[in-house]
């Protein structure tokens, strides 16, 4: 797992790349709520385009993300899932909570 | 029942085997000649059956995990993922969608994702004797799709 951001705005985008499970996921959330509590961002871009896999791990970070982006009166958008996480994505239906978008277009570093 | 070919896996429950076998798997499930959504899915069932041995079987000890893949008779994959640990009380609890015990970390989306990806499962299991959890996939021919 690698985790690649940029800011810009208010808009904080955090890129994920390999493979998000269980033993991946491990450390991606602390890694994520340092980056939250230092930008506070309005908006918040999940990006799964870099992600090879994706189990219920990933449901968790993402549910986690959700949570503390509403705690600040912000938003997440989880965007560019490819197949296989989508399949989760849709399994487990968090499309309810989450807004998930294909085709945007956002510059990590 | 009549099986064609099998394997056995058996590793100690450590997070870092959790790709390990679901990857073992797919290699194994590759003979049948899946679509690359098939073998997401399965590598995804595999995954999710692991985690859940790796985290609430076995909470304070190293313990073991055993899967077996069998491909039976018309491209059926069964596996069997197999642990000796503290078992689950309530089965039907368990199997609740966004039902966890394991906390922040785990989203309790598990056996949703295992029911869904595959055509059957099974949860067998009792207190302090741990846990087997069967899964049937069919894998659809290839040639049958032209």
């Amino acid at each position: 797992m690698k985790i690649s951001t940029a800011y810009e705005n208010g808009r904080l985008t955090v890129r994920l790349s390999g493979e998000l499970d269980h033993h991946g996921a491990r450390g991606s959330m602390s890694e994520v709520d340092r980056l939250i509590d230092h930008r506070l961002p309005h908006d918040l871009f999940l990006d799964l385009s870099g992600l090879s896999f994706m189990d219920s791990s990933g449901i968790a970070l993402i549910l986690r993300i959700h949570k503390r982006m509403r705690e600040l009166d912000g938003r997440l958008w989880v965007i560019n899932p490819t197949a296989q996480p989508q399949r989760v994505i849709d399994a487990a239906g968090i499309d309810r909570l989450v807004p998930i978008s294909n085709g945007v277009r956002e510059v990590t570093t | 029942m009549k099986y064609e070919n099998y394997i056995k896996l058996e590793f100690p429950a450590r997070s870092t085997n959790e790709s390990f076998a679901r990857g073992a798997i797919a290699c194994f499930a590759a003979q049948l000649d899946p679509t690359l959504e098939e073998l997401g899915d399965i590598r995804t069932a595999v995954s999710e059956a692991v985690t859940n041995a790796i985290v609430h079987a076995y909470p304070d000890e190293l313990g073991r995990i055993m899967i077996r893949a069998r491909i039976l008779e018309d491209n059926k994959l069964e596996l069997v993922v197999r642990d000796w640990g503290r078992g689950i009380e309530d089965i039907n609890k368990a199997m609740e969608p966004m039902f966890t015990t394991g906390g922040a970390e785990r989203s309790g989306m598990g056996f949703t994702i295992m029911e869904s990806f595959m055509d059957k499962l099974r949860v067998k299991s009792a207190p302090g004797r741990g846990t087997t959890v069967t899964m049937l996939r069919s894998i659809r021919c290839k040639k049958s799709l032209h």
